[in-house]
């Protein structure tokens, strides 16, 4: 325990992460300031290193083959989804589904669970902070079953309206209700336990979007009591490619599959198949094995620093941030100004420059930072802005670092002469 | 480079658009957005004898996207139509003062050319469809 308080050497830590030795900007004369971490993140050695030893000893097909190597791919493969499981405190091995990312992993839910359970004048309640893929899969699914999507509503300080919460929950027929632990704009993390809680008061399961959330915090399974949830490996420290889908057991066995294939069945005559096994069901045609190779290597990595150092390292750089944002003129902040209700990330807007402006300024100071509508064009709505500009830090972050960002943005304000 | 960039002249036009509003009467409206980043023009045009009579435009976006739209306007105004099929994307940055912008940022500057174009081959396609053929070849990819 006394271990766990000490503080992240983050020296070290830069030292695992190629990347981070970069220089990039005018000429290659800048260092690399990577804050865009809510997008994805860099890698460690030990991730890129376990791609090229899967491809360089042992690659091969998993799951069916006799020989060596795919016996050593197998183990590897279903040694990372244990890993996985435990991760996020999963009861069983079975509950933990291997998609492409997120996104995929929303869309199998949506098809599968959705098509079946969903019925015409269900509403599927979203809120207003969610990310595109979490709203368009459920579109297409309305649109197909005529039920209606409902977004539960944001305060002006970024926090969910819990109160029109309980409304909605009494007054709809809510079939699901499926909502971001994190916003990947304002930062902020939703009270997770209660909107599981009131739910399953009624009834109704609950899908969370832990995109933001696994990489990020502490995040497990049976303490929220949550019925379905997904993330992204890339988003941290892991390859691109590789998703996660948590099913709770019982649901999970009722799910019809999603894609047909090698690999998801037990038998197949011509007319009729006979599925495979969980979690085998839902992991149709070959996998990315590499990437889930990388991916073990990614969690290795993040449980032995500890979640709860990871997310009090975050949450001493974004204090740390926040409060040199705050002394600088001009400056709008998105999301809770508590910094303990928000997660590594700050969305903000700087007198009249526009976010896509300040970019391209801070790339020439070598720091990347992201500029948009970050996918959630419905709460660019609900702020009423086209854009913000967004910070998002990681466990290799410095408060060095946050100081050359801090100055480049006084260098934005003297070339848009403010 | 972004003192380059942002120069006086940019910034100006950033901060007071020309040409910036809607026209009661148009003979022409279109709208176009960059997918990508979300930048927005809507352009009005009144056209007489083959000139472009009045010319307003909306938007929002970066200093350069709608800085670039309101020196476009102001380059089109009171010109003949044919000038405007002749417009080339080299014209538009040499105009702005913006000739090294990344791949980026060059489609900011190019959106209002975009859509001036595509608002030509609607005026003629409304007016005469076999006339807007050589205007269509124009709106190609920016």
């Amino acid at each position: 325990m006394v271990m766990q308080k000490t503080a992240l050497s983050v020296q070290e830590i830069r030292q695992d992460f190629p990347i981070l030795k970069r220089k990039v900007g005018v000429n290659g004369s800048k260092p690399l300031v990577y804050l865009d971490n809510a997008a994805t993140t860099q890698k460690p050695y030990a991730v890129i290193n376990a791609i090229n030893e899967y491809y360089s000893n042992y690659n091969a097909n998993i799951h069916r083959a006799v020989h060596q190597l795919g016996e050593e791919a197998t183990a590897a493969y279903e040694q990372t989804r244990r890993k996985v499981a435990k991760f996020i405190n999963a009861r069983s091995v079975d509950e933990i589904i291997f998609t492409r990312n997120a996104t995929e992993a929303i869309n199998l839910v949506a098809y599968s669970w959705g098509r079946k359970n969903v019925k015409r004048g269900d509403t599927i309640v979203l809120t207003e902070m969610e990310h595109h893929s979490n709203i368009v899969p459920w579109q297409i699914l309305s649109r197909e079953k005529k039920s209606k999507v409902c977004y539960l509503g944001i305060d002006d300080q970024g926090y969910l309206k819990i109160a029109d919460y309980d409304r909605i929950l009494k007054e709809e027929d809510v079939r699901l209700v499926s909502v971001s632990e994190m916003s990947n704009v304002l930062g902020t993390i939703v009270p997770l336990k209660d909107i599981v809680k009131m739910a399953h008061e009624d009834n109704i399961p609950v899908f969370v979007d832990a995109a933001q959330s696994v990489p990020h915090l502490p995040v497990d399974v049976q303490k929220t009591e949550c019925d379905f949830l997904a993330f992204s490996a890339h988003k941290m420290l892991g390859p691109t490619g590789v998703g996660v889908l948590y099913v709770k057991k019982e649901i999970l066995q009722e799910m019809p599959p999603f894609i047909g294939g090698g690999d998801m069945i037990r038998e197949v005559h011509k007319q009729n198949t006979i599925y495979n096994d969980l979690p085998y069901r839902f992991e149709g045609g070959t996998q990315n094995i590499a990437g889930v190779v990388g991916f073990s290597a990614a969690l290795d990595y993040l449980a032995e620093i500890g979640m709860d150092k990871v997310r009090r390292h975050e949450l001493e750089i974004t204090r740390y941030a926040l409060s040199a944002l705050n002394g600088l003129k001009d400056v709008t902040i998105y999301g809770p100004q508590n910094f303990n209700d928000r997660g590594g990330l700050i969305s903000f807007n700087i007198a009249d420059i526009h976010p896509h402006d300040l970019a391209t300024i801070m790339n020439e100071h070598g720091i990347a930072i992201r500029s948009g509508h970050h996918c959630a064009q419905v709460l660019m709505e609900r702020l009423d802005v086209a854009a913000t500009s967004r910070a998002s830090f990681y466990l290799y972050n410095t408060k060095e670092e946050v100081n050359l960002f801090v100055d480049a943005l006084i260098d934005a304000r003297r070339i848009f002469r403010i | 480079m972004s003192d380059d960039i942002y120069r006086e002249i940019i910034l100006d036009h950033y901060r007071n658009p020309r040409n910036k509003g809607r026209l009661t009467d148009p003979d022409v409206t279109i709208h176009d957005s960059n997918p990508l980043c979300g930048d927005e023009i809507d352009m009005h045009l009144r056209v007489e004898e083959d000139k472009i009579k009045d010319i307003k435009f909306e938007g929002r976006g970066c200093a350069i996207s709608q800085a670039s739209a309101s020196m476009l306007t102001e380059m089109v105004m009171n010109k003949p139509l044919t000038m405007v099929k002749n417009l080339a994307k080299e014209d538009i940055l040499e105009n702005i003062g913006l000739t090294n912008l990344g791949p980026a940022r060059i489609k900011c500057a190019l959106l209002s050319l975009k859509v001036l174009k595509m608002s030509m081959v609607k005026y003629y396609t409304d007016k005469d469809p076999k006339s807007a053929g050589d205007f269509s070849d124009e709106v190609v990819k920016y």
